[in-house]
């Protein structure tokens, strides 16, 4: 081989670049960050109705993101959406009167779940329950009743 | 009648034939990751005319897709106002699917049909059956090299595939098109998942890495040793790889991101 230096240098840039790529695709693209299993516990809340909330829809405070929907399903004999949530450990501190309300982002956007902190000192543990609850805004419902109203108007 | 039912017959066996002589072969190359542990050198030359060539029009062809995609994309999603999601729309069809897949046909076509020629001429020549008359395995010698190269190769030149298609994405939609920067990269970043996307995107392209290697190599080897019959295995590489490709994409799409 005559150009083995040059070979080398070649096949060196070209798996220095690949692996690069991979970096990139990881940090940039994705967020590694919600694949490291970071520590988390589990609170649960109930639904009268769930709305479009799926599993590793977001659970934020005041629009930060703590946690993620770890279970949807439906209570047997109330008939209610029990709703998991995994919390991020290191918030902690959420209070036991906090009340939950499944949002939409955007018009169209997907729906997630925001905790209102109320003003107890006991905090919610692990397998904690959120007591008050708001069910997501199902916008038939909604134009229903908008036409109702203005029939008997 | 009898003479179609024969024909069936005798192609359904000599179909058998060549899956079983495939099979075998894949197991000798296999063996030869020996060889290959004893003589890097032979990787790294592989790795270049495998690599490194196919290098510029895996990455020019990404600029192109991901600019296209851009383009496209800010078109349909203005109708809807949400031209923020560009950065996921572009992301998410570079990494699951065209990243993988165009590169592996754009792989087929460069570096799998290259394989095939030079591994068909080398047998035309009978330089293999030289080899085998001075006692070294070709199989683990000439083949096992190439082998593992074309599968180290496609998972990086996938990754550069779809590296290139995002920042060609970004230059079309934040620096033409005016989406805002932010918003392409946090949508992006929000909606993707590292396990869910990007391994599996890497899974993808290893296998097609190692499919298409094994059909480019293995159509050369069983080649008839005429030019006639090596030009055949060549087109007969890159058809079979694009079938193989094009429907291994679709059984480990509906295994990964479908409920099927």
């Amino acid at each position: 081989m005559q150009h083995t230096r040059t070979q080398d240098t070649l096949v060196g840039l070209f798996v220095a670049a690949g692996i690069v790529a991979l970096f990139f695709l990881s940090l940039q693209v994705s967020n590694i960050r919600s694949f490291m299993p970071a520590d988390t516990y589990v609170i649960t809340a109930r639904f009268s109705n769930s709305g479009g909330l799926k599993v590793k829809s977001p659970v934020s405070v005041a629009g930060v993101r703590i946690g993620r929907v770890s279970n949807i399903y439906i209570d047997k004999e109330t008939y209610e959406s029990v709703v998991e949530m995994s919390i991020e450990s290191k918030y902690d501190t959420l209070p036991d009167d906090t009340s939950a309300t499944i949002y939409t982002a955007g018009l169209l956007g997907e729906q997630y779940i925001n905790l209102d902190p109320g003003g107890s000192f006991d905090y919610l543990k692990n397998g904690g329950r959120i007591e008050i609850t708001q069910s997501a805004i199902v916008l038939e419902e909604v134009i229903g009743r908008f036409l109702f109203q203005k029939a008997e108007e | 009648m009898l003479h179609f039912i024969q024909q069936l017959g005798s192609s359904t066996r000599t179909g058998f034939a060549k899956l079983g002589r495939a099979t075998y072969f894949l197991g000798h190359t296999l063996t030869g990751i020996v060889d290959v542990a004893k003589r890097p050198r032979l990787l790294l030359n592989q790795l270049h005319s495998v690599g490194v060539l196919t290098f510029l029009i895996i990455t020019i062809s990404g600029l192109f897709v991901g600019m296209v995609l851009g383009l496209q994309g800010y078109n349909i999603l203005s109708d809807f106002g949400s031209e923020e999601a560009l950065g996921i729309m572009v992301a998410a069809s570079l990494v699951r699917e065209l990243g993988p897949v165009v590169t592996a046909l754009l792989f087929a076509g460069r570096a799998g049909s290259a394989l095939t020629a030079e591994i068909g001429l080398m047998k035309a020549t009978e330089q293999l059956s030289g080899m085998e008359m001075m006692a070294v395995d070709p199989v683990n010698r000439i083949i096992s090299p190439r082998f593992f190269a074309g599968f180290l190769s496609m998972p990086l030149l996938a990754a550069l595939f779809s590296m290139v298609g995002i920042l060609g994405g970004h230059i079309v939609g934040v620096g033409l098109l005016g989406v805002d920067d932010g918003s392409y990269w946090s949508q992006m970043q929000a909606n993707l998942d590292f396990y869910d996307d990007i391994v599996n995107g890497v899974i993808k392209s290893i296998v097609f890495g190692f499919v298409t290697t094994w059909i480019a190599l293995f159509e050369g080897y069983d080649s008839v040793p005429t030019a006639e019959g090596v030009s055949r295995a060549t087109t007969r590489t890159v058809v079979n790889s694009a079938f193989a490709i094009l429907g291994l994409d679709f059984i480990l799409t509906a295994m990964m991101f479908g409920d099927i």
